[in-house]
């Protein structure tokens, strides 16, 4: 009993004296005050120089939190618990969130940086007028390969993929729409088919492609593509990018049937607090010589085309990140599916990854 | 005979070989200069520099351990309360009907915990944060103490108690001087278990924590997921040696102060 | 008198129960029947029932059962030696210690050493085996998944090893028995509790795994615990992830009954 009191009141102690502790460095990093910001977006989507650049220009400290999948922080958002101020949701989440009444107007008036952003890029069908959301960067879906491992290979089709020599060597990102748009690419139907067979169809074929995947993964596929795990991957731009930074020997191609094009847009919740540092942050962000910043630390595609002038040449003819009209063209936006469709899509990805090889 | 003893040292080498193979090699690549997890290219202290430089990374290490330590307490003390429960109910109905209960919340999986604990505090109006994360992981640590005590309690002869009783122990007195120093261990394994998963979740803190309030896990887990970078492993390798000080220390201070108990009273 | 103790104990057990048992399974249960459309429904249990969710269960028990058979095989004689050995209680912590480090860290740690350039290729070189897939097989998914319950299953035998009564072994010995029917009929019937809670502490949580079917096996392993995953946190389909866990809960409660009762 005696060991049991002891044991007891040390750890009460230390406890509380790690309480207090935490209370103290807490309040010495200013987390506790009441002018703060807390930014909802994806992990490692911002350069870190940019949020201190913002707290020293307006005296707001920015609490800076990470999600890893839309319906995630959808789910913390509609919760309620906490009070995000701004938060980064792709396109299809922003339809749903509207429709949910997650999503705070915004005051055009308080963003004049707004007139940056490439009109290509505004009153997309998913927030007509942009009265929810501002573009943050965009991209495509496409091929990632190395070309040191396969000197042989040219990727233009996503039928290419089929081909026998990629035996095990295949990473697939671990998203529905991807995967399954992946094979509805390749057969020439629309990202958003919503007709059954042809969904059946897709998924057929891609239960032949299975020799050929190694893996399907989540952003594990960064790490395992850079370090030549694997000599291709299907994978988003900005994830593209990324590896190329790390491994010069990969290449990324958007292949010629066409692939989605995605958007990540600022928003402020519903919950949002202090809607006046929102607005702050969100023209902040879109200033020419920040977004270029950003865009050159993150590596994704900025739809800012002051900022795109400041990058300078060598990025915006780069083909495989700001692609060319003409395959612009054949991009297309995730369109909201509604769920019963979204679901047959998620449970034919299931069936397609249980196929065995 | 001697030799087997060798090949029974062999095979408990091999198995902590196993269980500390990953975690070694988590720490020989926290002073690669190269960056990856991949080639070492060279001896560093930048990552262990890094960490002593980042104060909100410190806040978490913190948050983590005080969530686990106060947890870990608090669902000993429930879980000893529902230990002797379970051993004083003595029809076998009902004692089947608390041990499943007790047991369904060790063997739900943790999204399923986490998802209804989160439906669960948005019903009941508890902001999200660190009161949230603490009932949470009290939750899920209860069961297993009381299975780590329960064997205890029913290795235990009645007849220990009876005979308390008889020499005139009023039952304030039987619990701490009889029953409660007989199931030491098991409290204290309970224990130990209880700060394991609370150390361990992931999945549970992930759907219940909010407004800037984050454990390692889930830092790590965001962090992972732009390839890992080595200020984790720093992290991991300067936490793992710091546990394993304070278990070898504790250890030996036990070991000390329980030598001459134990001459006196045990045997 | 020992009433009042009796219920001074059950009230905040009791309550505990209440609020973090069985109110989310209540809740659980609840959204089982719950439609995409968010109106009441059977449709969940109906898809259950068909074969692609009928085969992930069967091969999720499967793995289970090889995992927590695995576990038991390496953790029951660790555990024996453990007893054996000098600073029992200190090696004990030593086999807990690597739980404490998380186990997405430990995940990676994996990924690096089975990994194509990683340590165990190398180490298959040496050998003269030459390199081969080892990571996202079923051969990786088994050696981790044991790899992280070994210490869930050591501890309670370790416990059960601990409290049996050595004079039973050496009264057996005596009697002439050999090393083998002492164990068989002595040690291991007197431990079967603990094999049995271990056996419960490792078997359902490894139908439930799910990080690891992606980061190690490349989610060619689905368990009933990544469909839930996927449905709680990907596809948002509430209702279908708690029609899975329905069933999980049902077959940890048959499981309980199998492994318990008979003493």
């Amino acid at each position: 009993m005696n060991k049991l009191t002891r044991s007891l009141i040390i750890i009460l102690i230390v406890s509380f004296g790690l309480l207090y502790l935490i209370n103290r460095l807490n309040s010495a990093q200013g987390y506790s005050g009441d002018n703060t910001l807390t930014v909802y977006n994806w992990g490692d989507y911002i350069d870190s120089d940019l949020i201190d650049k913002f707290e020293e220009e307006t005296g707001i400290k920015v609490i800076y939190q990470t999600f890893d999948s839309n319906e995630a922080m959808m789910t913390k958002i509609e919760q309620g618990g906490t009070s995000y101020d701004i938060a980064v949701p792709s396109e299809y989440a922003i339809s749903k969130m509207k429709e949910d009444g997650l999503l705070h107007e915004l005051d055009h008036a308080k963003i004049p940086n707004l007139q940056h952003i490439d009109s290509r890029f505004l009153d997309l069908s998913f927030d007509k007028g942009n009265k929810y959301s501002i573009p943050y960067f965009w991209g495509t879906v496409g091929i990632a390969y190395n070309t040191k491992m396969l000197p042989d290979m040219k990727f233009t089709s996503w039928n290419d993929l089929w081909s026998k020599e990629l035996e095990n060597q295949i990473l697939l990102v671990d998203g529905a729409r991807e995967v399954m748009g992946m094979g509805l690419n390749s057969l020439h139907y629309s990202l958003n088919d919503t007709n059954k067979d042809h969904l059946v169809e897709a998924k057929n074929k891609l239960d032949t492609l299975t020799p050929n995947i190694k893996a399907i993964v989540g952003d594990e596929i960064k790490m395992l593509l850079a370090q030549e795990e694997a000599a291709v991957g299907l994978v988003w731009s900005g994830d593209a990018a990324d590896i190329m930074w790390e491994n010069e020997n990969i290449d990324y191609v958007v292949p010629k049937e066409g692939s989605n094009l995605w958007f990540d847009n600022m928003v402020i919740p519903k919950t949002a607090k202090n809607i006046d540092g929102a607005h702050q942050f969100i023209n902040f962000m879109l200033d020419p010589e920040n977004a270029a910043q950003n865009a050159d630390y993150v590596g994704y595609s900025t739809p800012n085309s002051a900022a795109l002038d400041i990058l300078g040449e060598e990025v915006s003819s780069d083909e495989r990140f700001y692609p060319s009209e003409e395959l612009t063209s054949r991009l297309e936006v995730y369109n909201n599916l509604g769920k019963q469709m979204l679901a047959y899509y998620n449970e034919l990805f299931l069936e397609f990854k249980m196929h065995k090889k | 005979m001697k030799k087997k003893f060798k090949l029974s040292n062999l095979y408990l080498i091999l198995v902590f070989a196993i269980l500390y193979a990953p975690i070694f090699y988590l720490m020989f690549y926290s002073f690669n200069a190269g960056g990856t997890m991949h080639n070492f290219d060279g001896f560093t202290l930048d990552w262990y520099k890094e960490v002593f430089a980042d104060t909100r990374l410190l806040i978490i290490v913190l948050n983590t351990l005080v969530i686990a330590l106060l947890s870990a307490l608090i669902s000993t003390v429930l879980g000893v309360f529902g230990a002797l429960a379970i051993h004083e109910v003595k029809r076998r109905r009902t004692k089947n009907t608390l041990l499943s209960f007790n047991n369904i919340l060790i063997v739900s999986p943790d999204v399923i915990i986490g998802a209804s604990f989160l439906i669960m505090f948005t019903i009941i109006g508890i902001k999200l944060g660190f009161v949230s994360v603490l009932l949470s992981h009290i939750a899920f640590s209860v069961p297993i103490v009381v299975i780590m005590v329960l064997p205890k309690l029913q290795e235990m002869s009645p007849t220990l108690i009876d005979a308390a009783r008889d020499l005139g122990a009023s039952q304030w007195n039987v619990l701490t001087k009889v029953i409660l120093p007989f199931i030491t261990p098991g409290i204290f394994a309970g224990f130990f278990m209880a700060l394991t998963y609370s150390l361990d979740d992931f999945a549970v803190t992930f759907f219940v924590t909010g407004n800037g309030f984050s454990t390692l896990s889930v830092e790590i887990y965001s962090m992972a997921r732009q390839g890992i970078s080595l200020t984790i492993n720093a992290l991991s390798t300067l936490l793992f040696l710091f546990t394993i000080l304070l278990v070898i220390g504790y250890y030996f201070i036990t070991q000390r102060s329980a030598r001459p108990q134990k001459m006196g009273v045990r045997e | 008198m020992k009433n009042r103790a009796k219920t001074l104990y059950l009230i905040p057990y009791s309550l505990w129960i209440a609020l973090f048992v069985i109110f989310p399974i209540l809740l659980v249960v609840y959204y089982s029947f719950i439609g995409l459309d968010g109106g009441f429904t059977l449709e969940n249990y109906a898809k259950f029932f068909t074969p692609v969710y009928l085969r992930m269960t069967l091969s999720s028990f499967w793995y289970a059962f090889i995992v927590t058979a695995l576990a038991l095989l390496i953790a029951y004689p660790t555990a024996y030696l453990l007893t054996k050995t000098k600073h029992k209680q200190l090696w004990l912590l030593l086999i807990i210690l690597p739980t404490w480090i998380n186990l997405l860290l430990k995940a990676y740690a994996f990924i690096g050493i089975f990994g194509t350039y990683g340590a165990a290729n190398a180490f298959l070189e040496v050998l003269g085996i030459g390199t081969k897939q080892i990571l996202f097989t079923d051969f990786s998914f088994i050696f981790v998944a044991t790899y992280i319950f070994i210490p869930f299953m050591l501890l309670p035998i370790y416990n059960s090893l601990e409290e049996m009564n050595q004079s039973y072994v050496d009264a057996a010995r005596d009697l002439g028995a050999s090393k083998w029917v002492t164990f068989r009929r002595v040690v291991l019937p007197l431990t079967i509790d603990g094999v049995k809670s271990g056996a419960q502490a490792v078997f359902i949580p490894a139908l439930s795994l799910f990080m690891i079917t992606r980061l190690i096996a490349g989610n060619r392993v689905i368990t009933l615990g990544t469909a839930i995953e996927q449905h709680f946190l990907v596809t948002q389909d509430w209702g279908m992830g708690a029609t899975i866990a329905v069933f999980l809960i049902i077959a940890m409660v048959l499981i309980m009954i199998l492994t318990g009762r008979r003493k």
